[in-house]
């Protein structure tokens, strides 16, 4: 893997062309497939009064336009005004209102990534700490989060924070946890013969942090990082559907899921634009590891040249 | 050097750009205090204030919403901030945990957490009528509190069923036990997919949204006359709705008891200019809040009027009457243990109330609003 990876630079043409185009057909076969599969069960339910074919039993869920509505009128509301007499489309909306919670999702990674390795690097060097803290780290994430969120932005308010900086904070909560636990793991992975070698290089424990253990972990750091910024903009929006923060997605689903009954597809084109929130983010992520893994196979070729 | 770790902590970079670069449309919540150069009044000094809503942005505020854009806070030397409610904000909890300076509620919610601790009090009774119906199709002839027996009747919960219990219990219906109460979500789903035979629903809110809604077997909108409602104010079980809530404790200082007569005083200017200028008022809730239909929000601005037009004892004034009618369902309801204390409230909220009026009557402004009739408000489909 290495060795592909450390040629890759060199010859960006052909092979990541097609690579890429295979990818955004597989994306779009995958797109349709879904597309397909929601109309295809609508139609059915259509023509068999909500049954299963040729039995007496009803389907999971109804298939009117007021549960499901055609993938094509979710399509078609994303480009009416968002309001009568506006000229911003309901999808306009949507992309702001994205952009306002990437921003406090933003900051809750950034804190929470903070505070998750902090916590890793604390609890490695003092295995009382990895004993006393686990527990609380493990406790946190059993607390719900919609039992948490008020509290937060009350606090908030009787404070400095602004509610979308409290929003951030709800954030933080939950992206501090994988990043704690994975990097701690990634931490400890290194072979025992490994850490033997720097202790008899008599090696500071700064040292073999830097040199063994943070290389060792980037592979668990990852998918960590990963699933904390998933998991930053899903704080973000229920903070915000929470506490009743105005100006982003999560306030948008609210309001949608309020009027469900008189226009469904707008919840529904909400929720979607949540759920691409969500894979922007994850795509981030996995660029900056891209970027990350081809420096890092240059400086493996480099570093094994100078040895 | 140490390339391996500044690559590493590149996502954080990345995120931090991101975080700095969208960061700071949130904006602060403070505004600069103006100087009142043309203006009429004099403020030798202006205190920040907020008010924390029950809900989202929507026509059922419009009075504050007025207040702030026309100008009428500013008047009063306030500079107030609308705080919007959200899923799990209460905003009686909001007051008294010292997070907002007042507070919009319901009577009987209030009366609760006051029971169970918290210093409020009613400062002014906005809404003078209960807005809560049961709404069922016609053809299910459900008329009256008793034909609710045997029936599947939706309920939000959450403090909202009391009118529908009593109004069950003193028609001889005791509520899950002659019928199956389901648990409501906030929109009219439900009924209209026929799972539920009777709903819960704000006149101004959800029976609008059914009216919103396509009829399949017409193809038209449904109209009213294809709805049945049972109306608690006509049942005698209805409860007092929105009033705004001050910090008890507080008004024991001068400051705080002055800013309070201020901020009832330009509140209450709000609604009275949402009475007489309607469309100018859905437009002012419209521009704080994209997502709203227009025509939802003028029949709900409608219909807030009705529930607040005429005031006959003056705007913000407590009904005696309906005061001791919703004190007497709580307590038979066992949502109160005791009534509040007897007196104390209905005197204290018209104190503030009532000076409120005074410098209200002092500007020229109709408090009573005996003149004033309701418009006949169009829906469009999906409340547009």
């Amino acid at each position: 893997m290495t060795a592909a990876a450390g040629h890759r630079p060199k010859m960006p043409s052909a092979s990541s062309i097609l690579r890429a185009a295979r990818r955004i057909v597989a994306g779009i076969v995958a797109l349709a497939a879904v597309v397909g599969a929601w109309e295809s069960y609508k139609w059915m339910g259509g023509r068999t009064g909500d049954h299963w074919p040729g039995t007496s039993f009803g389907l999971p869920v109804r298939t009117n336009d007021l549960i499901m509505p055609h993938a094509g009128s979710i399509w078609s509301t994303l480009w009416d005004p968002v309001q009568r007499g506006r000229s911003q489309t309901l999808a306009g909306f949507l992309l702001q209102s994205a952009r306002f919670t990437l921003s406090e999702a933003a900051l809750g990674f950034v804190i929470g990534t903070a505070i998750g390795l902090t916590l890793a690097v604390v609890m490695l060097r003092f295995s009382t700490a990895e004993r006393g803290l686990m527990p609380w780290i493990n406790i946190s994430q059993t607390v719900p989060l919609i039992a948490l969120a008020p509290i937060i932005v009350t606090w908030g308010r009787n404070t400095v924070l602004s509610d979308p900086q409290a929003v951030s904070i709800i954030a933080t909560y939950l992206t501090f946890f994988p990043v704690a636990v994975n990097a701690l793991q990634g931490l400890q992975s290194p072979d025992k013969a490994d850490l033997e070698l720097m202790r008899s290089y008599a090696a500071p424990w700064s040292k073999t942090l830097w040199k063994l253990r943070v290389p060792a972990a980037r592979p668990y750091l990852f998918p960590a990082f990963k699933l904390a910024a998933t998991l930053s903009v899903v704080g973000a929006i229920v903070g915000e559907i929470s506490a009743g923060v105005k100006g982003g997605l999560g306030r948008a689903v609210l309001n949608f899921a309020t009027i469900y009954s008189t226009g469904p597809e707008k919840l529904y084109a909400a929720v979607l634009a949540s759920a691409l929130l969500g894979l922007f983010v994850f795509a981030l992520v996995t660029v900056v590891e891209r970027i990350v893994d081809r420096n890092q196979a240059n400086i493996s070729v480099v570093s094994q040249a100078g040895i | 050097m140490n390339r391996k770790w500044i690559s590493l902590i590149a996502v954080l970079l990345a995120f931090s750009l991101l975080a700095a670069a969208c960061g700071d449309d949130s904006g602060g919540s403070t505004v600069a205090v103006e100087n009142n150069g043309g203006g009429a009044t004099n403020c030798s000094a202006v205190d920040n204030v907020s008010l924390q809503l029950q809900w989202v942005t929507q026509s059922q505020f419009a009075g504050y919403y007025a207040a702030k854009d026309k100008g009428f806070y500013k008047d009063f030397c306030l500079n107030v901030t609308i705080v919007e409610g959200g899923i799990d904000i209460v905003p009686q909890q909001q007051l008294a945990s010292g997070a907002a300076d007042y507070a919009v509620s319901w009577v009987p919610k209030a009366l609760v957490s006051r029971e169970e601790g918290l210093k409020i009090i009613d400062v002014a009774q906005v809404f003078q009528r209960s807005g809560t119906l049961q709404v069922s199709f016609a053809d299910k002839g459900i008329k009256g509190p008793a034909d609710l027996a045997g029936k599947k009747v939706g309920s939000w919960g959450f403090g909202n069923e009391f009118e529908l219990y009593a109004g069950m219990r003193r028609n001889g219906v005791e509520p899950a036990v002659d019928n199956e109460i389901v648990q409501q979500s906030f929109d009219m789903l439900a009924l209209i997919s026929g799972d539920i035979d009777a709903a819960q629903a704000m006149r101004y809110n959800e029976y609008a949204q059914v009216l919103e809604t396509v009829n399949p077997a017409t193809g038209k909108l449904f109209q009213p006359s294809d709805l049945s409602i049972i109306d608690w104010n006509k049942v005698g079980t209805a409860m007092l709705q929105d009033a705004i809530w001050a910090d008890e404790t507080r008004l024991a200082d001068p400051a705080y008891a002055d800013q309070t007569t201020r901020f009832v005083a330009a509140s209450l200017q709000g609604w009275a200019y949402c009475r007489d200028n309607v469309s100018e008022c859905v437009d002012i809730v419209l521009s704080n809040s994209p997502v709203l239909g227009k025509s939802h929000m003028t029949w709900q601005m409608n219909e807030i009027n009705k529930l607040i037009w005429p005031s006959s004892a003056g705007v913000g004034i407590i009904d005696q009457n309906l005061w001791d009618q919703t004190v007497d369902v709580a307590v038979t309801e066992g949502v109160l243990s005791v009534p509040p204390d007897e007196g104390l409230f209905v005197t204290k909220t018209n104190f503030y109330a009532e000076a409120a009026i005074k410098l209200l009557k002092e500007k020229g402004v109709d408090v009573v609003g005996n003149s004033w009739s309701p418009i006949s408000v169009t829906l469009n489909p999906g409340g547009e």
